[in-house]
């Protein structure tokens, strides 16, 4: 069999010092047809310059409206391996904490019903199984839920929740973040796996601002630990970085964006009302500076990747939460709320950011029922023609006083 | 929720799917709008959920995904290979 594989344009992309996917399925392709015909129509793909998948379009499993991403190959007869090369979406565990013996239990299912593929992890977060036909999706459905796992989002639902490892590993997290992906997937599944709005819905944890889980550029929703008082200062931890030669002033003082901080000596002072937690200086100086005690998170929504419009950031909604007793109420009517009014005046195929830029902030602060905060300001108006009505409400009070 | 029982909803949503089959995607969004019109108070979100819910499990729909994710009664695909 291995004679037959002749891959020349893909065995260039394994010239290089990094790793291959080209040298990982070649591994399997000895024993496997699946990987086998899988790099042979890609190597023709790279020949013609044309890709070679149809959408599968409606596959999955029972019930479910997510979690299986349907491919066939356009050249069935040539390519008979992958006639069918259905992609499975499996729920990662919060923060991607596995044992070792769970990885096995995955790569055997896989083993068994697919072809052995898998990416760790897909940019939702979820395990990636790459490959299996359609008579292969209830069994491999099956037997992952024996084992307790179940499979994650796709589609125009809500996408697997995903998290930073949060106070697991990291002395930054302001909330529990693997707490919160727990809570969230288990109350929505059914939006997790029946798609029921205009278009996905990801939510992403991350536990400080340094935004492990890049949720301020990846997600519908992105929930980022914040901290209400000061930074706290170690004294003597700081004073030995001075000792040490860190040079403080190039690192951490020139850095700060706001020019908050100021050193005399082997004294640290910060204003910390000008602090916006950019985390520069507690990543420098971990032992010296840590984030405060009043500890939650705050809001953002709206971020996307460039498909139908272009890329866009997540904007602050609110700017400080916290779970207090493990009570997600006020959590979940948020979310419910946004999740309501994009649904009723949302077009199919639009991203929230998108449907905010569509009916403005006003509107859709409105509709959810939040008050406008002087945090919600992306940038200065580049506008200066813009009157509001209480500019002249106020000028006429003011007629009458004068 | 008033008289008005899952099952009679979902009679009703599959009457919207059938009626629409192979003209337009119907989309979640799209029943329950449609309920919203027809029953008013009488019913809930959370009922049109669970009447999709059980279109779905047991089999008279199924969920399809072409440019966003609908409810289509069961059907082979076009681009399905044997």
């Amino acid at each position: 069999m291995a004679d037959e594989l002749k891959t020349p344009l893909l065995d260039e992309l394994e010239k290089g010092p990094w790793p291959s996917f080209v040298t990982d399925i070649k591994s399997m392709a000895e024993t496997k047809e699946m990987p086998r015909d899988l790099l042979r129509q890609l190597e023709k793909s790279y020949e013609d310059k044309r890709g070679y998948w149809k959408h599968g379009g409606l596959v999955g499993v029972m019930g479910y409206g997510g979690g299986v991403i349907g491919r066939y190959s356009a050249l069935p007869e040539e390519f008979p391996g992958v006639s069918h090369f259905h992609t499975v979406r499996v729920n990662q565990p919060s923060g991607w904490f596995y044992t070792s013996d769970a990885m096995r239990e995955i790569i055997d299912i896989w083993d068994a019903h697919g072809s052995g593929l898998y990416n760790m992890h897909g940019s939702t977060g979820d395990m990636v199984l790459l490959g299996t036909r359609t008579e292969e999706l209830e069994p491999t459905f099956q037997a992952l839920t024996e084992k307790g796992w179940d499979l994650g989002g796709s589609g125009s639902d809500l996408r697997t929740p995903s998290n930073c490892v949060g106070p697991a590993r990291c002395e930054n997290a302001c909330y529990d973040t693997m707490e919160m992906a727990y809570q969230l997937t288990h109350n929505y599944q059914d939006e997790l796996h029946r798609p029921m709005f205009n278009y996905k819905f990801k939510i992403k944890m991350s536990g400080c601002p340094n935004d492990c889980t890049a949720s301020i550029a990846r997600s519908d929703m992105a929930v980022i630990g914040i901290w209400k008082d000061d930074i706290k200062v170690d004294k003597e931890e700081f004073a030995k970085y001075i000792d040490d030669g860190f040079n403080v002033k190039e690192f951490v003082v020139e850095k700060c964006p706001t020019q908050c901080i100021s050193v005399e000596g082997k004294e640290i002072s910060i204003d910390n009302s000008n602090c916006v937690k950019c985390m520069h200086c507690i990543n420098r100086m971990p032992k010296a500076l840590s984030v405060g005690d009043e500890k939650g998170f705050a809001i953002n929504i709206g971020a996307k990747a460039p498909i139908v419009e272009g890329a866009l950031f997540a904007q602050s909604i609110i700017p400080f939460m916290q779970i207090k007793d493990g009570d997600y109420a006020g959590l979940y009517d948020l979310i419910e709320r946004i999740w309501e009014f994009w649904d009723e005046h949302g077009m199919a195929r639009e991203r929230i950011g998108e449907f905010i830029e569509r009916v403005s902030l006003a509107t859709f602060l409105e509709g959810v029922g939040l008050e406008p905060l002087p945090t919600m300001v992306k940038a200065p108006r580049d506008n200066p023609y813009i009157f509001y009505e209480e500019y002249f409400a106020d000028e006429d009070a003011g007629e009458g006083e004068e | 929720m008033g008289d008005i029982s899952v099952d009679q909803l979902a009679e009703d949503c599959y009457a919207i799917v059938a009626e629409n089959a192979g003209q337009k995607k119907v989309k979640a969004g799209d029943l329950q709008k449609a309920m919203a019109a027809k029953y008013g108070d009488q019913i809930g979100r959370a009922d049109v959920k669970a009447a999709i819910k059980q279109l779905m499990d047991s089999g008279r729909t199924v969920y399809g995904y072409f440019g966003g994710s609908s409810i289509e009664l069961p059907h082979k695909e076009a681009a399905e290979n044997q």
